[in-house]
């Protein structure tokens, strides 16, 4: 895919200008792989944070010790055996797929954690008023704990697609043509890594510091007593 | 090849794991305090220089720092061992993260301890060390120790710039002998008992200190 | 006659605002002077400021015959912490909130500053310190923390650790005004048997007008940044000057 570019290896500058639109092809791969990974997160870790609070003790350990596994294990080797593991259950999927795969499995332990500190910060004395007024369970959620949660969580779940947002570069490991992948692959061409593994290192500071400087806006202007979902 | 032939290499790379997480551990908490009091410095020189460090390390991808640490520092004429590159790099992202607890920590000693202490005369030296740190650094242990788990996970990367950690020898393995599943649960396993263990000690440290310093937690008048 | 504190013409702002306004106190050495007035008037701020808690903008202030500022600069005087050092070894506070130190015990609390600060040995702080409790009380308390105490108990050990600095000025910021109120006596009868203390200089910032009647020898009342009337308490009480010295007396004596 480096067919077809040339690049102006004259001065460190002129090779830093040539390189970028190379750079963000690789950008948008990152971006993508964040997103899909940050969506696989926030569903699988409401699932998770749910069945975490099933009132059988078989459902709820045994998801309690998956977290507490996949957070305390390294993201790379989890991608390591996502990648090579499950072809042999005949499970083949896209490089790209594999690793949002592996970002969101690791992140969803991190998310489930978040909901359910969500919930549990709800106070007793609200779950009891839902009761007294015959809230079905559907409806006490729905309207009375996810409303509360929202600003609670919203700062957390945020941290954590920043973080997830500097951990894609580990996709690259797997062939997945990212920023990093395509940094190295000019740096082997060239013979120089400075240029193009600074240029990614300077791509992706202004990217977290946005990314941090919205979320905290959003954190802001939250109302803390909570949203109405209707 | 069976399971139990795989343990010698993977312990072996275990042991080269433990290592750089325990040694990146210890720099980057040293780094951590020095950065983090730095940043709440009233000198903008000293302030400023933390400042940065702290941005540049927790604003970057780890692996995007070691590799330049490991393929482009070597290209202005400043290169390392493999380990050493692992160790520094780990360190320094430990050290940046750590800055931010150790500085939020001190920011949330009330206000009028400051006062008091400067009612009585205390240098600023004698206040940082006897009446602020005292109080922060109880509140810091459980933020270290997911910061210690975060940097035993973040070791996974220096296989990646050839050292023959526990993640490397899992790869190796493979090549070898194709059986996936069972080298990188194992490898998995690995990972938890050090994580583990690790966790142990932070909660033996913090246990320590607690008794040090026998006061209850909400205790600021 | 010579003062011990000598405020001239000084002005105190917090951004727009103007606490104090070219203020004038002189306080001579020994007296008990009661600072009293609606919150906000700025008798705390002089606290404050002679514990160099605050900075001021204008005019000039000497505690003890020392000026408090060495230059001038950004609009605040400012001093170098060797100087502050120098002001703060002739004075001492107790807190509205006491600010006893959580992670010391009772003991700890009063001998860390004379220890650290005055550079006395160890065990002669400690002497002094076991003297000190004794004269609050508490003295079967000194191997407690503060969190172990009452608030009543925790204002006694923070005027003893005050006390222990061997200041000539001691400042109270309200020191009854977090107590619950039957804990209000025993800190008062405190004060009160440090009140008969003849080269203790004590200012005292209060609500509890019967108490200031009774230990001061001057009362200032305080409202926008000036004193707006002071006098000998006797007189001051019964027969107040200003109507709004008089407004304010009769507000708080009747509410």
């Amino acid at each position: 895919m480096m067919y077809g570019y040339e690049w102006d290896t004259s001065s460190a500058l002129a090779f830093a200008l040539s390189i970028l639109p190379i750079l963000g092809i690789g950008l948008l791969v990152t971006l993508q792989a964040a997103a899909v990974g940050y969506a696989i997160a926030l569903v699988l870790g409401l699932v998770l944070a749910l069945l975490r609070r099933s009132r059988y003790k078989a459902i709820s350990w045994t998801v309690a010790c998956f977290t507490e596994f996949v957070r305390d294990t390294p993201l790379l080797v989890q991608l390591f055996f996502l990648y090579y593991v499950l072809p042999d259950f005949g499970i083949v999927l896209p490089a790209f797929m594999t690793g949002a795969l592996a970002l969101g499995l690791q992140y969803s332990a991190y998310t489930s954690e978040v909901y359910r500190g969500g919930i549990n910060a709800i106070q007793r004395g609200q779950w009891e008023a839902a009761t007294a007024l015959n809230l079905t369970r559907l409806q006490t959620y729905r309207d009375i704990v996810v409303p509360q949660m929202i600003p609670r969580i919203v700062p957390a779940l945020g941290n954590y697609l920043v973080s997830m947002l500097k951990e894609t570069p580990v996709l690259s490991v797997v062939t997945v043509l990212d920023m990093l992948a395509l940094a190295n692959m000019i740096g082997e061409r060239t013979f120089d890594y400075l240029v193009p593994l600074s240029m990614v290192g300077l791509i992706f500071l202004p990217m977290v510091l946005i990314c941090s400087a919205l979320i905290h806006l959003v954190e802001r202007a939250l109302p803390k007593s909570g949203i109405p979902l209707r | 090849m069976t399971w139990t032939q795989y343990l010698a290499p993977l312990m072996k790379g275990a042991q080269i794991t433990v290592m750089i997480s325990l040694t990146s551990i210890a720099f980057g908490t040293v780094l951590a305090f020095l950065a983090g009091i730095a940043r709440t410095s009233s000198n903008p020189i000293i302030s400023g220089i933390a400042f940065v460090y702290v941005l540049l390390f927790r604003g970057t991808p780890l692996l995007v720092q070691l590799f330049w640490f490991y393929y482009a520092l070597p290209l202005i004429g400043v290169s390392f061992d493999p380990i050493t590159t692992g160790i520094m790099v780990l360190s320094l992202l430990t050290g940046a993260f750590g800055a931010e607890v150790v500085r939020g920590a001190l920011m949330a000693v009330p206000q009028a301890q400051h006062e008091a202490a400067r009612a009585l005369n205390f240098s600023k030296f004698h206040t940082l060390w006897h009446i602020s740190m005292p109080q922060a650094i109880i509140e810091m242990m459980p933020a270290f120790g997911n910061l210690a788990v975060q940097n035993l996970k973040d070791t996974a990367l220096v296989s990646l710039i050839s050292i023959a950690d526990l993640t490397f020898q899992a790869q190796s393995l493979r090549n070898i002998t194709l059986d996936s599943a069972t080298i990188y649960t194992m490898t998995l396993a690995g990972y938890f008992i050090i994580a583990l263990g690790l966790m142990l000690i932070i909660r033996f440290i913090e246990a320590k200190l607690r008794r040090g310093a026998a006061f209850p937690r909400s205790a600021h008048s | 006659m010579t003062s011990i504190i000598r405020f001239q013409n000084v002005t105190k702002r917090f951004g727009a605002l103007t606490v104090l306004d070219n203020f004038n106190f002189d306080v001579r050495q020994g007296e008990k002077v009661t600072l009293i007035g609606p919150s906000g008037s700025g008798k705390s701020t002089v606290l404050r400021i002679l514990m160099t808690l605050e900075p001021f903008q204008e005019g000039q202030l000497e505690l003890a015959g020392i000026g408090y500022h060495e230059s001038h600069g950004r609009g605040d005087f400012k001093a170098s912490d060797r100087h502050l050092h120098k002001i703060r070894s002739n004075v001492g506070m107790v807190f509205q909130s006491f600010n006893l130190f959580p992670h010391m015990t009772v003991l700890r609390n009063i001998v860390e500053a004379p220890v650290a600060v005055l550079k006395m040995k160890r065990e002669e702080a400690e002497s002094r310190a076991v003297e000190l409790l004794r004269m609050v009380g508490l003295l079967d308390k000194k191997d407690q923390y503060p969190s172990q105490l009452s608030g009543g108990q925790q204002q006694r050990v923070a005027i003893a650790r005050a006390l222990a600095m061997r200041p000539r000025v001691l400042l109270f910021d309200e020191p009854t005004s977090a107590l619950d109120p039957q804990l209000v006596g025993e800190v008062l009868g405190v004060i009160r048997n440090l009140a008969q203390e003849h080269d203790l200089t004590m200012l005292l910032v209060t609500h509890e007008m019967r108490f200031a009647r009774e230990v001061s020898d001057r009362v200032c009342f305080f409202d926008k940044g000036r004193i707006v009337e002071q006098g000998e308490p006797d007189r001051f009480f019964t027969n107040p000057e200003q109507p709004r010295t008089r407004e304010f007396l009769s507000s708080v004596l009747n509410g």
